[in-house]
């Protein structure tokens, strides 16, 4: 039996796959995914629509598809940065919690005693510093012993997570709020560590959003300009090949882990600067943005400056998913839909490679 | 005697360890046919969640309703594996961000919590359990009983499977061809063995295996569905793969290691010993880096076990 449909290799990559591929990607995904909604007996069209609605729509619900972009944003840019290096760090998701750890505590320490724009400096760099140290551990281990970083990198999502529930369940840290005895939970912090929020055309935009935006710039011009950027680049393509030319790839993949560690940490600390103001150790571990990061990451194929654009899509996927939640949209539609679109992403990673081509008789082009 | 705390430890490390030791000897025979899955863990919480729902909605006697249960746990575990191959085999995609979207999308967020939900099995316990058996009456036995006589079915099924699958690799020509397939697939295709086939056939087999592991979650561990019940076990089976150098006898051994370590925080909390709970908790998780570095360095240049075309597509046209 011969397929009607064969795959022939391609020579060379045109430019407007970097596009089309995502684009390609999320119809099919919306595709499958409305494939499982038939079977479990929901009206696709009315989902997407609702979803739609409820993620882009309305200046409401736009100032809440940025809100939840923000996260993802810097949990995007943690994963393609190390991804790009061939490292795959999936410890986002940890990498975030522990940045929002070390946030909340400078930020409750500075307290309301030094001046506004400072606290919010040493907040980020908090956050980046505790997220960095984190992440390092994957790097270490993964550039000095060869260790599987895939694994380490998880099951430091998971201590983080307990080492969130620590601080605020289970002992009496100086993150928890004394006066919280029922239910125990984060110490606010001072009204004046606050990060700022702005309004532009009409949608309120936080800082760390812009901090996000500002981070995938660096990030493209580390890429485009710099020397690093060029290593990553041959590292990535072949570490032998780098080793020989005399590049540092163990001290590039410590680097390398740790400024997308640090990108994640950012994250942690604009959860707590910009939006819960105190350490929520139940809603961080809630929201699976580091996970989600990941498909933001392969969406935006590992580029920073389509990471934010994905983020936001994808930020209004799954705000749309908290508003609409109820019987009859529950609960792990968002993250089905979300995992297939990795799915398709990574199934459309095949047309960097090969073009569809049909069997039957003369070449003609099926698609792309 | 038999409340002496090692004894239950060890038997607890067994009970813990039998869901570990079916995803990891799933992951074994996936790996040996050269395809690297990540996707365990969202084929465990699948194989949970169907296989809790078969044991609220499948009528007839008990053992029947379990052990159609089981059968769909491991179907809907297989096929989630077909996606997995489908994706690595077939369209030669990238084999660890294959596996982590199969996780993401079937996991704790995704489908397995979907399906949850839209079943509403979360909202029942299951009455139909996999209980521990009583074997020859011995179960009280002092020492033996509660290691070797007091288990679940799956745990007895369990140690035929890890002889049967040694036999199976080591001492069965098909199970050669299997190796041939993970550690030299241009060779394997040369004498004529679809390269194909043995990926597809394996990853299915390592996906119905780690539905299996999930629905021992779900049936006999909890024994409710939890969304995300499985709390990292696929990737802790991931490792074992690795500390069982490719091997199903030691992996097994290291499915009870890290079962003990599961069990330890409930063992110790029963009896009042004044150990935090998070410390407990996290040692699985530490443990199994600890473990991955020592093989890790050890081994650095002779890795014994891995397939040598591990995590790599195989591309007939370029030799």
């Amino acid at each position: 039996m011969k397929s009607p449909i064969r795959l022939e290799r391609r020579l060379e990559q045109p430019r407007w796959l970097n596009w089309a591929i995502p684009l390609i990607s999320l119809l099919g995904a919306l595709v499958v995914g409305g494939l499982v909604l038939l079977a479990t007996g929901k009206n696709p069209l009315d989902v997407y629509w609702r979803i739609l609605d409820r993620g882009f729509l309305s200046e409401r619900s736009i100032t809440g598809t940025l809100r939840t972009a923000t996260p993802l944003a810097f949990t995007g840019l943690c994963a393609a940065a190390a991804f790009r290096l061939g490292v795959i760090n999936i410890g986002g998701e940890g990498q975030l919690y522990v940045g929002a750890v070390g946030a909340a505590l400078v930020g409750l320490w500075m307290g309301g005693s030094a001046p506004v724009g400072i606290t919010i400096i040493v907040m980020v760099v908090a956050g980046m510093v505790f997220g960095a140290m984190y992440a390092s551990i994957v790097g270490v281990l993964r550039s000095q012993f060869n260790t599987n970083e895939i694994i380490t990198s998880l099951m430091l999502n998971y201590i983080a997570g307990i080492i969130l529930n620590y601080l605020i369940f289970n002992s009496r840290s100086y993150w928890r709020d004394p006066r919280s005895v029922g239910f125990p939970s984060g110490k606010p912090l001072e009204e004046r560590t606050h990060w700022p929020t702005y309004e532009l055309f009409g949608f309120s935009v936080a800082f760390g959003f812009l901090l996000a935006i500002a981070a995938a710039v660096v990030l493209w011009v580390i890429y485009k300009r710099s020397r690093l950027g060029f290593e990553i680049g041959i590292i990535a393509d072949s570490p032998r090949a780098a080793r020989y030319v005399g590049i540092r790839t163990k001290w590039t993949i410590v680097a390398v882990t740790a400024m997308s560690g640090a990108l994640a940490g950012i994250g942690g600390a604009s959860q707590v600067g910009d939006f819960a103001h105190y350490l929520d150790a139940k809603g961080l571990q809630l929201n699976n943005f580091g996970y989600t990061g990941i498909v933001v990451a392969a969406l935006a194929r590992l580029n920073p400056l389509g990471a934010i654009l994905v983020a936001v899509l994808l930020g209004g996927l799954t705000n749309a998913g908290y508003s609409l939640q109820g019987p009859d949209f529950p609960s792990g539609l968002v993250g089905t839909l979300q995992g297939l679109i990795l799915f398709t992403a990574v199934a459309g990673e095949i047309l960097t490679k090969y073009r569809l081509r049909s069997n039957r008789a003369g070449t003609k082009a099926v698609a792309a | 005697m038999n409340s002496n705390i090692f004894i239950v430890i060890a038997a607890s490390a067994i009970f813990y360890g039998t869901p570990l030791f079916f995803a990891a000897l799933g992951g074994v025979f996936t790996e040996r046919s050269g395809v690297l899955n990540l996707g365990v863990e969202g084929m465990m919480l699948i194989g949970g969640v169907t296989g809790a729902w078969a044991s609220l909605h499948v009528g007839g006697s008990a053992w029947f309703t379990v052990v159609a249960a089981i059968c769909i746990a491991m179907a809907a575990g297989a096929a989630v594996a077909a996606l997995h191959a489908f994706l690595c085999v077939t369209l030669k995609a990238n084999q660890t961000v294959a596996g982590l979207s199969i996780t993401i999308f079937a996991g704790a967020v995704g489908l397995s919590s979907y399906f949850a939900n839209i079943w509403k099995v979360a909202e029942n316990p299951v009455t139909r359990q996999i209980r521990k058996l009583d074997v020859l009456g011995l179960a009280d036995a002092p020492i033996v009983g509660p290691l070797l006589f007091n288990h679940t079915i799956l745990t007895y099924a369990s140690w035929v499977m890890c002889a049967v699958a040694s036999w199976y690799l080591f001492r069965t020509k098909i199970g050669l061809q299997l190796r041939a397939v993970g550690e030299s697939p241009q060779t394997a295709d040369a004498m004529g063995i679809s390269v194909v086939k043995y990926r597809y056939i394996h990853t299915m087999l390592g996906g119905a295996l780690a539905g299996l592991g999930g629905a021992f979650y779900s049936l006999a561990i909890v024994p409710t569905w939890v969304d995300g019940m499985t709390k990292g076990a696929g990737w802790i089976a991931i490792a074992l793969v690795i500390f069982g150098f490719w091997r199903p006898g030691l992996t097994l051994l290291g499915a009870y290691l890290f079962g003990a370590l599961q069990s330890l925080g409930t063992v110790l909390k029963s009896r009042s010993y004044d150990i935090p709970g998070d410390v407990l908790d996290a040692l699985p998780f530490v443990m199994t880096i600890v473990v991955l570095v020592l093989v890790s360095t050890r081994f650095a240049h002779k890795r014994i076990g891995a397939p040598a075309a591990l995590g790599v597509p195989y591309e007939r046209e370029e030799r």
